[in-house]
C-alpha cells in the first residue's frame, strides 16, 4: 500500500547550502505526519520534491512499492496520484466550482452521470453541496480551501500534501477546517503529510511530527514526547513555550531519571537512557513548576493574563538569558521584579546529541 | 506661527498650485487640442460648416479600397503576430530557456528598430540586387518583380515588426500566472499539454487578444512598410492614401485628409478601447498572494526549443539586418558583397558629403534630444501628482495622452497641419522644425510617463509623507524625494523617447520641408529615389545607435526592483 519512504533526500540550488540536506522518512501507510518549522527550514521544499515537481541532488523516494525519484528516476507530478491542497488554494480562475473539483476525473477519462455524481458527492463531503456552478472568486478564503480539500477528495488519493492550508485564514475558521481534515482522513484513509510552521496544527492533527531546521529533521516523534522529550534544544524551544536551564548531573541517568543540579538546587527530572554526568540543559515546561516557599531562587520578570491563569515569566538567579515560564492562579501572581522561589515537579535533560547539543 | 513660516507655507502653496496648472495647460495642449481641432475641421471644414469634404471621402471609391486593404492586411498581420508573439512568449516564460534575457531583447529589438529601416532591410534581402543573395547565388532574377512588393509582402512584415507587441503583453501576464495553479493541474494528473489547453490557454486568452489588438492598431497606423512595399506595388492603404494626396495636391486637400485621418482614427480607437476592455478583463485570478513564477522542465525538447527560438530572431533579424549591412558596404547597388569589393565610401559620403543626410542627422538629433529632456522634465511631476497625490484631473489627462498616443502618427501631423498652417499667436511654426517637436511632444509624452508612473508606482507615498513631517515644502519634497527616487526610470524613459524621435517616420513624412528633413525621411527619400546603397548606410547606423541606445537605457534601470523597460518588463 502506499506509505512514504523518503532515504537520505537532499536538494541543493546551485552552489548555495543545500535546503534539503540528507532527509530520511518513514511514513506508514494512513498515517498523518506534520513536518513542522520555521519559515526557510526546507519544509516546502520536501513538499516539492515529494510531489514530483523538483527532482532530488540525492537519494529517493518511494510511495508505497513504487520507486518516484532518485538520481536518475523522476516520475513526474501528473503520473504520482498524489493530492495537493495549497497554501493558496490554487482554484482555476476560469472555471466554475464543480469544473475545478472534477478537473482530475476528466484527467482519467471519467465522464457523464459517474463524473457528476462523484463531483456531487465531493463537495458534500466538505459542505459545499450546490454551490458547483459558482466561480471560486465567489467564495470565502474558507470555502476556497474546502473546495480545493473536495478537489483532493475527488482524485481519491493514495497520499494527500497539504502546504501549510490555513496559512491564509483566519482563527474561527482553522478550527472548522482542522475537523475537516481529520474527517477526510477518517473517509479516505490516505496518508496524509501535513506541512506546517504553526505547531497547535501540527499537535492538533499528527499522528507524529517531524521537526525541521536548516534542511534537516531534528526529530521525528508523536506530538507527546516532542513536548516532554525533546531531543534538541532547537526542538524544546520551537516546540511549547520554551524553558531552557543550565544544569549540571552529579552522576550518570538510570532508570529514565537523573538527578539534576540548577542553581545549587537539586531536583530529580527525567532522562535518556545513557545520558552521562556532566553539565547538560534541563527543558522545565509551565507545568513541571510550581511557585513555593522553598526552593530554586529565581525573578518574576513579567506576568500576563491568559483567561483563568496567568503567565509569570521568571528567570533563576544567575541565568539572566535563559527564560521560564510558569501558571498561576489568581490570588498567587507575583508582582514583577518580586523575587520568588520555585519547585521542580518534572522535567528533561536534552540528551547530548552529534550536532553538540549537550551544554 | 512666525510670518517667516507663513511666508514660506504661502510659497509652496503657489509653487505647486502653478505646476500643478501649467502641466495641466500643457497635457490639454498635447492630448486634447489636436483631436479637438481635426473633429471641428470635420464639421467645419475650412471654417465654413458643411459635410462637403466628408461627403467627397465617402463617395470616393479610392477610400473605399484603401480601408479594405488596411483592414484585412492589418488583421492577417494581427495573427501572425498572435502566432510569433503568443509562441514565443510562451516559450520563454514558462520554460527553463537559457539566455533569456538576450533572446528578450532581441526579440524586442524588432520593435524598436524603426519599420522604414526593417522592411528596408528585408528589401535588400530578398530583392533582385540582394547583396547577400547574390554571395549564395540565390538572388532573383534581374528586373524581376520584388517579391515584396505585395500585400503579402506588407503583411509578413507588418505581422513581424508587431509580434513583440504580443511577446511582452503576454510574457507579463505569463509572468504573473501563479504556479500553483499549473501545478495543481499536474498534481491532477494532467500532461503538459492538456495543462497548456485547460489552464494557461484560458487563462491568458485575454491578454493574448489584447496583444493582438494592440498589434492590429500598431498595423493600421504604420506607414513605412506600406509606404516602401505598397506604393511601388500600387497598394494602397489609409496611411499612404494620406500621404500621397497631401503630398501630391497639397494643403487644399487638407479637409479630405482630415477627414480619412478621422476614418482612421476611429478604426484605431474601437480597437484601443476593444484592448483596454479586455484588460480590464484580463485579471481573473482569484489569490493575490505572489506564488512562484511557473518554471518548466524543457528536458529532452531542449535543444530543439532552442534552435527553434533562435533560429526565428536570427531569421527575422539577424538575417534581414546582415543584408543591410551587405548593401551599405558594396560599391555599386546589385554587385555581390565581397570582402574585396567592401567599402566604407557609403558611410563616408553620407556623413560627410550628402548635404540632406548631414542636416537630417543634426535635425533629428535635436529633435530627439530637445523630446526627451522637455518630457523628462514634463513626465516627473505629471506622474508624480497623477500616481503619488492622485489628482484626478492629471490622471484623466494622463489617460487622454495614453488615447491620443494610441492613435496613428498620420492623424497627429494632419491635427498640427490644420493648428499651424497659419500663425498660431503670432508664432508662425509651419514649415519649420518647431511643428515637428509639438508634435513629437505629443506623440510621446506617453513613452516618457509610462516608466515614471510605474515607477512612482513602486514607491511608498509614506517616503513623502516622512518629507511633509519633516518640515519640507513642495519643491523641496519633490527635488529631494520624488525625483531621486524615479530619476533612473525617468531617464529610461528619456531615452525611449530619443530613440523613438530619432528614428521617426510617419509624423516627419508629413510636416518636414526643405532644409528641415528628419532621419527617416532622408532614408525613406533615398530609398525611394534609388539610392539604396545610402539608404542602406544610413539605416545601418541607425540601427547600431538603436542598439546602443537600448543598451543604454537597460544600464541605467539594472538596480530597480521592478523593470520599467519594454523589454524588462
Amino acid at each position: 500500500m502506499a506509505g512514504l519512504i523518503l532515504d537520505r533526500v537532499s536538494k541543493r540550488f546551485g552552489d548555495a547550502a543545500p535546503v534539503v540536506d540528507g532527509v530520511s522518512l518513514d511514513v506508514a501507510d494512513g498515517e498523518f505526519l506534520a513536518i513542522l518549522g520555521p519559515s526557510g527550514c526546507g519544509k516546502t521544499t520536501l513538499l516539492r520534491l515529494i510531489a514530483g515537481f523538483e527532482r532530488p541532488t540525492g537519494g529517493s523516494v518511494r510511495l508505497g512499492d513504487r520507486l518516484v525519484a532518485d538520481h536518475k528516476t523522476h516520475v513526474p507530478p501528473e503520473d504520482r496520484h498524489v493530492g495537493i491542497v495549497f497554501q493558496n488554494y490554487a482554484l482555476w480562475p476560469h472555471m466554475s466550482v464543480g469544473e475545478n473539483v472534477g478537473y482530475p476525473l476528466r484527467t482519467r477519462g471519467i465522464k457523464g452521470a459517474e463524473y457528476q455524481r462523484q463531483v456531487a458527492a465531493a463537495l458534500d463531503a466538505v459542505g459545499l453541496g450546490g454551490v458547483d456552478e459558482r466561480r471560486p472568486a465567489s467564495l470565502s478564503g474558507g470555502q476556497r480551501q474546502r473546495v480545493a480539500l473536495a478537489r483532493c477528495l475527488a482524485m481519491s488519493p493514495d497520499l494527500v500534501l497539504l502546504d501549510e492550508p490555513l496559512a491564509n485564514l483566519d482563527v474561527h475558521l482553522k478550527a472548522s477546517l482542522l475537523d475537516e481534515f481529520q474527517h477526510f482522513r477518517a473517509r479516505t484513509g490516505a496518508t496524509m503529510l501535513y506541512i506546517t510552521h504553526d505547531q497547535s496544527e501540527a499537535m492538533a492533527l499528527a499522528d507524529r511530527i517531524a521537526v525541521m531546521a536548516h534542511g534537516r529533521v531534528e526529530q521525528l516523534a508523536p506530538p507527546q514526547t516532542l513536548y516532554r522529550s525533546p531531543a534538541t534544544p532547537f526542538v524544546a524551544d520551537f516546540i511549547g513555550m520554551g524553558g531552557l536551564v543550565q544544569a549540571i548531573l552529579p552522576s550518570a541517568a538510570a532508570g529514565g531519571q537523573a538527578l539534576v543540579e540548577i542553581a545549587g538546587h537539586r531536583a530529580t527530572v527525567r532522562a535518556a537512557e545513557g545520558q552521562q554526568a556532566g553539565p547538560a540543559l534541563a527543558c522545565l515546561r509551565p507545568e513541571d513548576l510550581m511557585l513555593a516557599d522553598e526552593g530554586l531562587p529565581a525573578r518574576c520578570r513579567r506576568v500576563r493574563y491568559q483567561g483563568g491563569e496567568w503567565l509569570v515569566e521568571l528567570t533563576i538567579d544567575g541565568q539572566d538569558d535563559g527564560e521560564l515560564q510558569l501558571l498561576a492562579k489568581p490570588g498567587g501572581v507575583p508582582e514583577p521584579g518580586a523575587a520568588v522561589r520555585l519547585q521542580i515537579t518534572d522535567g528533561w535533560v536534552i540528551p547530548a546529541g552529534p550536532c553538540g547539543n549537550g551544554a | 506661527m512666525s510670518s517667516a513660516l507663513l511666508v514660506r507655507r504661502a510659497q509652496s502653496i503657489v509653487a505647486e498650485r502653478s505646476l500643478f496648472w501649467g502641466l495641466a495647460a500643457l497635457l490639454t495642449l498635447i492630448a486634447i487640442v489636436p483631436i479637438g481641432r481635426l473633429l471641428i475641421e470635420g464639421v467645419l471644414p475650412g471654417g465654413v460648416p458643411g459635410l462637403g469634404p466628408f461627403r467627397r471621402v465617402l463617395n470616393d471609391p479610392a477610400t473605399w479600397v484603401a480601408l479594405g486593404h488596411t483592414l484585412w492586411v492589418s488583421l492577417a498581420a494581427m495573427m501572425l503576430s498572435g502566432v510569433v508573439g503568443g509562441g514565443m512568449a510562451l516559450v520563454v516564460a514558462l520554460t527553463d530557456l537559457p539566455a533569456k534575457r538576450m533572446l528578450v531583447f532581441g526579440f524586442t529589438m524588432l520593435l524598436m528598430v524603426p519599420s522604414q529601416i526593417t522592411t528596408i532591410a528585408w528589401i535588400e534581402l530578398l530583392g533582385p540586387s540582394s547583396a547577400l543573395l547574390h554571395l549564395v547565388g540565390l538572388a532573383p532574377a534581374p528586373g524581376s518583380r520584388h517579391p515584396l512588393y505585395s500585400a503579402t509582402g506588407i503583411t509578413l512584415l507588418l505581422g513581424l515588426e508587431h509580434g513583440p507587441l504580443v511577446f511582452l503583453g503576454l510574457r507579463t501576464a505569463l509572468r504573473s500566472l501563479p504556479a500553483d495553479l499549473i501545478e495543481a493541474a499536474r498534481a491532477s494528473g494532467a500532461r503538459p499539454p492538456r495543462v497548456v489547453r485547460t489552464v494557461i490557454v484560458p487563462l491568458m486568452g485575454p491578454s493574448l487578444i489584447a496583444g493582438m489588438a494592440l498589434a492590429f492598431v500598431s498595423n493600421i497606423g504604420n506607414f513605412g512598410t506600406p509606404a516602401l512595399l505598397g506604393i511601388p506595388a500600387r497598394f494602397p492603404m489609409l496611411t499612404t492614401l494620406i500621404y500621397q494626396r497631401l503630398s501630391g495636391f497639397g494643403p487644399r486637400v487638407l479637409s479630405e485628409v482630415a477627414v480619412l485621418s478621422l476614418l482612421l482614427g476611429v478604426i484605431a480607437i474601437v480597437g484601443v478601447l476593444f484592448e483596454s476592455w479586455l484588460a480590464g478583463r484580463r485579471d481573473v485570478r482569484v489569490d493575490g498572494a505572489a506564488a512562484v513564477p511557473v518554471r518548466l522542465a524543457l528536458g529532452a525538447w531542449r535543444w530543439p526549443v532552442i534552435l527553434l527560438v533562435w533560429g526565428v530572431l536570427a531569421l527575422t533579424l539577424l538575417v534581414p539586418l546582415s543584408a543591410l549591412l551587405a548593401t551599405a558596404l558594396v560599391k555599386a547597388y546589385g554587385q555581390p558583397f565581397g570582402l574585396a569589393t567592401a567599402t566604407l565610401d557609403n558611410f563616408r559620403f553620407i556623413l560627410f558629403e550628402h548635404p540632406a543626410a548631414r542636416r537630417a542627422v543634426a535635425n533629428s538629433f535635436i529633435l530627439a534630444s530637445s523630446s526627451a529632456v522637455l518630457l523628462f522634465l514634463a513626465a516627473v511631476p505629471v506622474a508624480y501628482f497623477a500616481v503619488w497625490r492622485r489628482r484626478r484631473l492629471m490622471r484623466a489627462l494622463v489617460l487622454a495622452t495614453e488615447l491620443s498616443y494610441a492613435l496613428p502618427g498620420v492623424v497627429l501631423a494632419i491635427a498640427a497641419i490644420l493648428i499651424f498652417i497659419r500663425p498660431v499667436l503670432g508664432l508662425s511654426l509651419y514649415n519649420t522644425l518647431g511643428i515637428i517637436l509639438i508634435a513629437y511632444l505629443a506623440r510621446f509624452f506617453t513613452l516618457a510617463q509610462r516608466p515614471v508612473a510605474a515607477a512612482f508606482r513602486q514607491l511608498d507615498i509614506r517616503l513623502e509623507e516622512a518629507a511633509q513631517m519633516s518640515g519640507a515644502g513642495f519643491v523641496r519634497r519633490v527635488l529631494t524625494v520624488a525625483l531621486p527616487l524615479v530619476a533612473p526610470a525617468a531617464a529610461a524613459g528619456g531615452l525611449l523617447v530619443f530613440l523613438t524621435a530619432f528614428n521617426e517616420l510617419t509624423v516627419s513624412a508629413l510636416l518636414w520641408s526643405a532644409g528641415h528633413e528628419t532621419l527617416g525621411v532622408v532614408v525613406f527619400n533615398l530609398e525611394q529615389g534609388g539610392d539604396n546603397t545610402l539608404a542602406a548606410a544610413i539605416a545601418s547606423l541607425t540601427v547600431a545607435a538603436t542598439v546602443g541606445l537600448m543598451a543604454i537605457a537597460s544600464f541605467l534601470t539594472r538596480n530597480l526592483a521592478h523593470p520599467v523597460l519594454p523589454w524588462q518588463a
